[in-house]
């Protein structure tokens, strides 16, 4: 598994249900970050030429390396659009959200 | 570096995120140095972190954006608790394992510097990575002893007298070489590659390793969040930071460019240089230019 999966989680009622000690679970993830963006980004398979400069500068690791080329995580995007900023080909741009 | 290593690219590294899901600012450079670091190191990784943006952003109960051992130490005892951690595992038998640790500029250069000085003094093996964002961000954008001339910040407003901040960077880089340690480094998230190999080859060492990588602060910085990697890259472009190594005693230059991109250009790109006025720019053009002179005459190149 290459990015942990958001799990269900129940906020606890009682302050005996909380975790206690130094210790809790790795990658151990409730939330996702969709909500923040107001631009989405999008990209063109046919001009992408699988350079992974987004993959690699990603702040969120938000870009999925496919066999060649890329695809998004969009429930971890935050729409920063770094990634459309650096691509070398402008393949990838950044889309207004709508509800 | 031994060319029998693999040098790790976008392509061939692991798939796998360590430092996924975080609640860092849209366009965070901080969390881009993170991320490849613990990417480059692997499962095996022990990562401490002390007050600041990355761990305040990485533990938010009950979201625990490490996929790997983290733990948060106190503000000034990031290098003496990646000792510690870095002992315990060897102890315990571990091999392979790597105990790193990500401090802010304030954490290393200011709060944390005693305990950086005492662990490169024992030389335990440890990697410590100073993410330089220029201010204490997570507090709210307060002057550290990295901030460099010119900024404004809320400690350090810009007004008719002042420029904002009125004191230098701090020479992190030459006061931790000055320790003698094995290996440092600085690097830029606006180069990725470049600060991967970097991670890779003090991953290697067996004493103790320092990175300094430039990070950018979309939100103190007062940029658009798009411009984080771009701005990292040309900061390095115009000569106000410098890519350098040092290991065996020697600094070495990693990039000498022949001609400086625009400083006045990178400045007023950024809300908190834009009250800068040309003699200002000046000044600091001629503290780089004066900078870059030692270097040439004395570094290896």
């Amino acid at each position: 598994m290459d990015r942990p999966k958001v799990k269900k989680w129940k906020r606890p009622t009682h302050i005996d249900e909380y975790s206690t000690g130094p210790s809790f679970e790795a990658g151990h993830l409730v939330d996702v970050h969709s909500g923040w963006r107001t631009f989405k980004p999008v990209v063109d398979l046919d001009k992408c030429i699988g350079c992974l400069k987004c993959y690699l500068v990603c702040p969120d690791g938000a870009v999925i390396r496919t066999e060649k080329k890329i695809d998004f995580e969009y429930d971890f995007c935050k729409g920063c659009g770094v990634c459309a900023k650096i691509c070398p080909v402008d393949a990838i741009t950044m889309i207004k959200e709508t509800k | 570096m031994n060319s029998k290593i693999k040098k790790i690219t976008a392509r061939n590294m692991t798939g796998k995120e360590y430092f996924y899901g975080h609640k860092a600012c849209a366009g965070c450079g901080g969390s881009v140095a993170v991320r490849l670091a613990l990417k480059v190191l692997g499962d095996k990784t022990y990562s401490v972190l002390p007050a600041g943006c990355m761990s305040a952003v990485g533990f938010i109960f009950p979201q625990m954006a490490f996929n790997s051992n983290a733990i948060i130490s106190t503000f000034p005892g990031t290098a003496s608790m990646l000792s510690g951690v870095s002992v315990g595992a060897k102890a315990l038998g571990l091999k392979d394992y790597f105990a790193v640790g990500f401090a802010g500029d304030g954490g290393t250069a200011d709060i944390g510097l005693q305990a950086l000085s005492g662990a490169i003094d024992r030389n335990d093996r440890i990697l410590y990575i100073c993410y330089d964002n220029e201010a204490y961000m997570n507090t709210g954008i307060q002057k550290s002893g990295l901030t460099p001339y010119g900024t404004r910040t809320t400690t350090t407003p810009a007004g008719k007298n002042l420029p904002g901040s009125i004191t230098n960077k701090k020479n992190l880089f030459e006061i931790i070489a000055a320790h003698g340690i094995e290996y440092a480094a600085t690097a830029s998230v606006g180069y990725p590659e470049d600060y991967m190999r970097k991670v890779q080859k003090a991953s290697l060492c067996k004493g103790t390793s320092f990175i300094h990588v430039y990070a950018s602060c979309p939100t103190g910085w007062g940029t658009a969040s798009d411009s984080a990697i771009e701005l990292a890259k040309e900061v390095v472009d115009c000569g106000l930071w410098v890519q350098a190594e040092y290991e065996d005693g020697e600094f070495k230059l990693n990039k000498n460019p022949k001609e400086f991109a625009s400083v006045k250009n990178y400045l007023k790109s950024q809300g908190r240089f834009k009250h800068l006025n040309d003699d200002d720019i000046e000044l600091i053009i001629k503290s780089r230019d004066l900078k870059w002179e030692k270097i040439r005459k004395s570094w290896d190149i």
